[in-house]
């Protein structure tokens, strides 16, 4: 399977998910931002970071660059694309996914390790994923997500949540939000599923040395989905 | 504007040194040129009081590459890799502005290791702060740790370890000590010493502005009530410019464009173009006008003393300049030619077709004055005997509680919770732990990091603080299984002209250069604070010593969890409970005087490089070093990372336990061992000459004494993880 990583100007996740995409089995192509052309791929990664700087607003300059218009059509014709931390924010910043991701609640920056329940396994980053609750890693400033009545009905009746912050034994609760995101929502998909934003990091848990190895779980599944 | 001595003193010369600058010119300096003399003789650049002391430093190792002198040490890990690091204080700036300050602190210190072809892998600190009543404590130490978030994380560098520390001596002068490690290869290593005639000398990275203009005289004064107008003297950082300028000079460096090239940190252009020039025993001539400005209408004074950030100065060889300007372009920072090396030993700037400048290069560097300034040497304080009766009201439990939630032990996950400390992907050692360690990546290495300080046992006794800080340092480095490298220090000092202060820093330097020469522990790099005053009250002596360790195969690291029950835990060294200095005798007895526990070198190293036998042996499951609190604290840390227990032992014969659990006798570790290790680790330990105590065992929860006390392990924990949170969100 092929995977692209598009590098903008501050990215700083893109080396880590490059790691991570190849020590599952893809082959995986670094693209500049101002390129125009995506190489073919079966997936495209909006990697963690600071992109442009984060100024003016999370994400929203990335969400204007050159190579993000191949990404709209990509994902438009159905294309995987996988937006991380800074690339979730990318993703909602173009439209591609509903909502905006706020300053934390404690209007701190948190790094740690966090729990998250999948909710929705119908699309290919989840199906048969055989573990409900990952352990996985947050490094974000502006993470907490939100999104108006009306789009939270419509996000909900589609199945569009992919993952709820939530303990080590599943419950979802203001103790285990760590940046009070709306219903303790850490990730959610388009409607067509195959577009998905997330703010953990899998690609720092994947060896039991780091702080965990529930990422590779996520990237073995995803590789799995895909070669069905 | 005339120049005359009043001028100069404004600019922080003294009378006599305007008087030898007028004497080497043979003529009256320039506004410029005055300038530009006051930002190479301030403190901060020449090291005029303290360069005679430095040069007794234990400098040099079979791994040194690089020692003092460059943007930053280097060692050598084996294979083609090399580490280059360095600490660096930003005090000065961070008291007044604590965000800038710190942010702009990780920012200088990053692009001193990037400078030298390294990408940063990991970035420390330590940082000190006045007593938590203090009513501007909370408010710089939250600036400050946002500011080193803000920066380091935005760069994309996990920060791996540090040290916080309140002490009402910090009131009016905080201490932000920024330290950085990067990976190079070994045959790629780039330095400062320009050479050849008619190069092109190269600006990239931001445009100059006005911030920053006076930033290191303002780092050589002492602090008045007047300090809120030095708000402006304070840089402003950029990180994400910083992150560009990181991946262009590392792309540029692919090859061989780059004759020498130096960060503009300190005195900016002025300190850069000099450095470059008086190095490679060149003159270099620099067209002001073609300096990329942010500002309109800024003068050849301003350009030369603007600290603004995220620049660097590049001697290009000759016929590469489009090359390097296509890299530029595209990360789209700015790239001018700003002038050429010369054979005339001299600094040349024109400015609107005029020269401005011109001074050689000798009167700014090697002439720059050296001070051999008086200084008083401290005795080491008398012995306190404490009485019996001291101890009788005292609990133990108490005493652990309060030592626990004292904000010199806490934990700080507070703070680290703001640092981004696993993005690359190869943190294996977070915060929390005696060091850091990140992975080599891509290889089967890893590099530990710790940085310490003792403030109060340098400020007691400077000569054994001083030998203390390094071995601190060597066995933090020890207990995750790391073989201990080099130093670099960082070195904190109120002000120079006083006698005692200067003292304090003289026999520090002296401690540290006889534990590091020991210990074979050079120091690579580092820097000197001095005027850390205000109103007349300076700080502790405080040097903080960053230590740099390998693991080879970082799957052998070792932690301070407890790992099974029924393992043993060993005191290695032995404890005799020196309580002078300690922070039981200061929190529990008041007491505050007497000497620091005394450091035995031999010992020191001996029980240091047998713990590392036994890790080798794989005999060791947990090890963590015995420092701030002694042996019950050391212990409870251990229980609290795991959330297991532990049974101690009846202490034998006459100690006093208060002595025996809360000394603070040196050299000494708690390492857990499996039962069928026992006889192995005896055998190596009595082989080495090594003393050595059972101290209990590892049982499931509580830590049970021989007289039945027992403490639950989650009540332990609260009183060592609330204390700061608290302290903040109140």
């Amino acid at each position: 399977m092929k995977s692209s990583v598009i590098i903008f100007p501050g990215s700083n996740c893109d080396r880590d998910m490059d790691v991570a995409l190849k020590k599952f089995g893809f082959k995986n192509t670094m693209v500049w931002h101002n390129d125009d052309k995506l190489p073919k791929s079966d997936l495209i990664v909006l990697p963690g970071g600071f992109s442009y700087g984060d100024y003016l607003r999370c994400g929203s300059i990335a969400g204007k660059s050159k190579i993000i218009n191949s990404v709209i059509d990509f994902a438009k014709t159905g294309g995987l694309v996988l937006g991380i931390c800074n690339g979730f924010q990318i993703l909602t910043e173009t439209g591609l996914l509903p909502g905006v991701l706020l300053q934390n609640k404690n209007i701190e920056f948190i790094c740690k390790n966090v729990f998250v329940k999948i909710n929705d396994k119908n699309n290919k980053y989840f199906n048969k994923i055989n573990k409900e609750i990952l352990e996985l890693h947050i490094a974000h400033n502006e993470g907490n997500y939100f999104c108006s009545d009306d789009e939270l009905k419509e996000i909900e009746n589609n199945n569009q949540i992919a993952a709820y912050y939530c303990d080590e034994k599943g419950n979802c609760d203001n103790d285990s939000n760590p940046n009070g995101a709306l219903k303790n929502i850490a990730g959610i998909l388009n409607k067509e599923k195959n577009i998905l934003g997330m703010m953990p990091h899998p690609e720092r848990m994947i060896d039991k040395y780091l702080s965990g190895e529930d990422g590779s779980i996520f990237f073995k599944n995803l590789l799995k989905n895909l070669k069905i | 504007m005339t120049v005359n001595e009043k001028v100069a003193i404004d600019h922080g010369l003294k009378k006599d040194e305007y008087k030898k600058i007028c004497d080497l010119l043979k003529r009256t300096p320039n506004i410029t040129e005055l300038a530009i003399f006051s930002a190479m003789w301030n403190e901060h650049c020449s090291y005029k009081s303290s360069r005679k002391h430095l040069k007794n430093l234990h400098t040099k190792g079979k791994k040194v590459i690089q020692g003092p002198g460059e943007n930053a040490g280097v060692i050598d890990i084996g294979d083609d890799d090399a580490i280059v690091f360095k600490i660096e204080s930003h005090n000065h700036p961070s008291f007044i502005e604590p965000y800038q300050g710190a942010a702009t602190g990780v920012g200088g210190i990053m692009r001193d290791v990037f400078t030298m072809g390294a990408r940063p892998i990991a970035n420390l600190n330590s940082i000190h702060f006045g007593s938590p009543q203090h009513k501007k404590t909370k408010n710089l130490l939250r600036g400050v740790v946002k500011g080193i978030g803000g920066y380091g994380n935005c760069i994309g560098v996990p920060t791996i370890a540090g040290q916080t520390n309140f002490d009402d001596s910090y009131n009016g002068n905080i201490l932000v000590n920024a330290m950085t490690l990067g990976l190079v290869n070994k045959k790629k290593i780039f330095y400062s010493k320009a050479a050849g005639i008619n190069k092109p000398v190269i600006y990239v990275g931001s445009k100059t502005g006005r911030d920053g203009i006076h930033g290191a005289s303002m780092a050589s004064a002492v602090f008045d009530d007047k300090i809120e107008e030095k708000k402006p003297t304070v840089q402003v950082g950029d990180p994400f410019t910083e992150k560009l300028l990181l991946e262009a000079c590392l792309e540029l460096m692919a090859d061989d464009s780059i004759i020498s090239i130096q960060d503009m940190g300190a005195a900016g252009l002025t300190s850069s173009s000099v450095e470059m020039a008086s190095k490679g025993k060149l003159g270099i001539e620099l067209n002001l006008n073609k300096v990329p400005c942010r500002e309109e209408k800024m003068s050849p004074y301003e350009i030369m003393l603007s600290e603004s950030q995220e620049r660097m100065l590049i001697v290009l060889e000759s016929g590469k300049e489009e090359k390097a300007k296509k890299i530029f372009d595209k990360w789209d920072l700015d790239f001018a030619i700003i002038g050429k090396t010369t054979n005339s030993k001299k600094i040349e700037l024109y400015f609107d077709e005029e020269k401005v400048c011109d001074i050689p290069i000798d009167f700014l560097a090697e002439n720059a004055p050296v001070y051999d300034r008086k200084w008083k040497k401290i005795k080491l304080p008398q012995s306190i005997k404490f009485k019996k009766q001291e101890f009788k009201s005292l609990k133990i439990e108490n005493c652990l509680k309060k030592l626990l939630s004292h904000q010199n032990i806490c934990d700080k996950q507070w703070i680290w919770d703001q640092y981004d400390h696993t993005v690359m992907g190869d943190t294996i050692q977070k915060p929390g732990g005696d060091s850091g360690v990140v992975r080599i990546h891509g290889t089967s290495k890893a590099v530990a990091a710790s940085v310490d300080s003792s403030a109060l046992y340098c400020f007691a006794h400077p000569l054994s603080g001083g030998k203390q800080i390094v071995c601190e340092s060597w066995r933090n480095l020890i207990s995750v299984g790391a073989e201990p490298i080099a130093i670099t220090n960082c070195l904190n000092f109120g002000n120079p002209e006083k006698e005692k202060n200067m003292g304090e820093f003289v026999e520090c330097v002296q401690g540290i250069s006889e534990a590091c020469k020991y210990l074979d522990f050079p120091v690579v790099s580092g820097n000197v604070s001095f005027y850390n005053e205000t109103k007349d009250k300076g700080i502790k002596p405080t040097p903080s010593i960053g230590g740099v360790g390998i693991i080879k195969d970082y799957k052998n690291m070792i932690s301070m969890d407890l790992k099974n029950s029924g393992n043993i835990v060993l005191v290695i060294g032995k404890t005799i409970g020196h309580l002078e200095q300690s922070i039981f005798a200061r929190e529990i007895l008041s007491e505050k005087k007497g000497p620091p526990p005394e450091v035995n070198l031999f010992n020191e190293k001996n029980n240091g490089l047998t713990v590392l036998k036994m890790m080798n042996e794989k005999l060791v499951e947990s090890c963590h070093d015995i420092s701030l609190g002694g042996i019950l604290v050391a212990i409870s840390k251990m229980c609290i990372k795991s959330k297991k227990g532990f049974k101690l032992n009846q202490l034998k014969g006459l100690v006093n336990k208060f002595e025996y659990f809360f000394g603070e006798d040196q050299a000494r570790y708690l390492i857990e061992i499996r039962k069928e290790n026992l006889s192995k680790a005896d055998k190596i330990l009595k082989g080495n000459s090594v003393h050595y105590d059972e101290l209990g065992s590892v049982i499931d929860k509580n830590i049970e004494f021989s007289d039945e006390i027992k403490l639950s392990i989650d009540d332990l924990e609260k009183s060592y993880k609330n204390w700061l949170r608290k302290y903040m969100v109140n």
